[in-house]
């Protein structure tokens, strides 16, 4: 149970950086530890005592196997969470070029 | 962007090949092992962005690069739904079905449409994240100068 | 294996902290190289290669891309000032995260403890899997087959970032 705590406090500490950070980059970091921390959780949820890794033998019959569902939504968020964070680093880039700085507040302040 | 020292060169030059293949090996085996289209794309892009930061972006083509990666990952993504079209016009008409023979389950030519959707998926991936690499070199190379 | 878990989570809640408040931006990417690392170790402690291999290759690649956009601008964080509406917005902060753990510690209450059957479609999953797709990999037939539709969606998700990125990052052509 403390492992489901522990991840939950993870989530927190991104939510806390996106929440109160001034600079683009580290508002990035800290979306991506929030997404790291709910892949975490949910392969934590589908983790069966004892068992093996899904991949079946077909000769031992009656072997107990991880639950594969979890691991095949997460599978596909990991990929996903890549072209955001990559859309966000070249958003963060082209700003960088016109404003020379990756502060949000003096952005939002400059017009045109 | 220059590349790195002649140590660096000579090694990615041995091991960029080997990388390569073995994504290869990952996606093809996708049904067999652990991996399948997605482990083995992203290594495939992995292989060319090492050469890429060890050769620099003087001594390489980049426009070409891109275009050819594009144009890849374009035709790996009509690929995809082509197949996946074809799978839903057969059966019920709603869901996806899997409509090859399925062989011995642990043969190289079994489950069906499956070691298919492995390989365009995975060159779709392989071409999706270089050409994303490959937009922001070009990017802060042009700009620089 | 709960105890492991914690331990390596421990790690990842220091390094992500240490991310939030560095100083320098190369020092924050790289922190973040701790819990995306980390990650992989629970992975592979949990049972489950294919999510091992794909994160570690993609924490790679993105500490790449992430490092080539700090590089070449201005390392210094902003001084973060310490006046009376910052007192408010810790005091705010701290009150909704108390309510959110609170919440979820309700919400994790019927949960049995780490390790025990969970979800029930578990069973229809892995009983039939392999006359039903003839695939050995469990994950693979999961995917490509019962959930086809997710992956053709995270496909085009992919092609999609692709060419974003490709379309913003475009310099003026010919005038």
């Amino acid at each position: 149970m403390t492992a489901y705590i522990l991840t939950f406090i993870l989530f927190l500490v991104g939510l806390y950086g996106v929440i109160t950070r001034r600079n683009l980059i580290k508002i990035a970091i800290s979306l991506s530890i929030m997404e790291f921390s709910i892949f975490l959780l949910l392969v934590l949820i589908g983790f069966i005592d004892g068992g093996s890794a899904p991949i079946v033998d077909p000769e031992k019959a009656g072997t107990l196997y991880v639950d594969p569902l979890p691991q095949a939504m997460v599978l596909t968020a990991i990929v996903i969470g890549l072209a955001t964070t990559a859309m966000l680093m070249a958003i963060a880039i082209r700003l960088y070029r016109k404003y020379k700085t990756f502060d949000i507040r003096e952005i939002k302040n400059l017009r045109g | 962007m220059e590349g790195m020292s002649v140590i660096i060169k000579k090694v990615t030059q041995l091991l960029a090949g080997l990388i390569f293949v073995y994504g290869i090996y990952i996606i093809l085996h996708g049904h067999l092992t652990p991996g399948g289209g997605f482990a083995g794309g992203v290594i495939i892009a992995g292989a060319f962005i090492l050469l890429i930061l060890a050769f620099g972006s003087s001594e390489l083509n980049l426009k070409t690069e891109v275009s050819g990666s594009s144009g890849t990952e374009s035709l790996a993504i009509l690929l995809v739904v082509i197949l996946a079209l074809m799978s839903l016009l057969l059966g019920a008409k709603v869901f996806i079905v899997n409509f090859l023979p399925k062989g011995l389950p642990g043969e190289l030519l079994s489950a069906g449409v499956i070691p298919l959707y492995n390989l365009f998926v995975g060159v779709e991936v392989a071409g999706a994240i270089l050409t994303i690499f490959l937009a922001l070199v070009i990017f802060k190379e042009e700009s620089s100068t | 294996m709960d105890l492991t878990i914690s331990m390596i989570l421990v790690f990842m809640i220091a390094g992500a902290l240490f991310a939030i408040h560095a100083k320098d931006l190369l020092s924050a990417v790289v922190a973040m190289g701790i819990v995306g690392y980390g990650l992989v170790i629970c992975f592979l402690l949990l049972k489950a290669p294919d999510l091992a291999i794909v994160q570690i290759v993609v924490e790679t690649i993105t500490l790449v891309i992430m490092v080539a956009v700090v590089l070449d601008s201005s390392r210094n964080e902003i001084e973060a000032t310490f006046d009376r509406r910052s007192i408010l917005q810790m005091v705010t902060g701290f009150i909704v995260f108390a309510g959110l753990l609170y919440f979820f510690l309700l919400a994790i209450e019927n949960l049995d403890s780490l390790g025990s059957h969970t979800l029930r479609m578990s069973e229809a999953y892995v009983n039939g899997a392999v006359e039903k797709t003839g695939s050995v990999n469990l994950v693979t037939g999961v995917i490509f087959d019962f959930r086809a539709y997710d992956t053709l969606g995270e496909a085009v998700i992919l092609y999609t970032a692709a060419l974003g990125v490709l379309t913003l990052l475009r310099l003026k052509g010919k005038k």
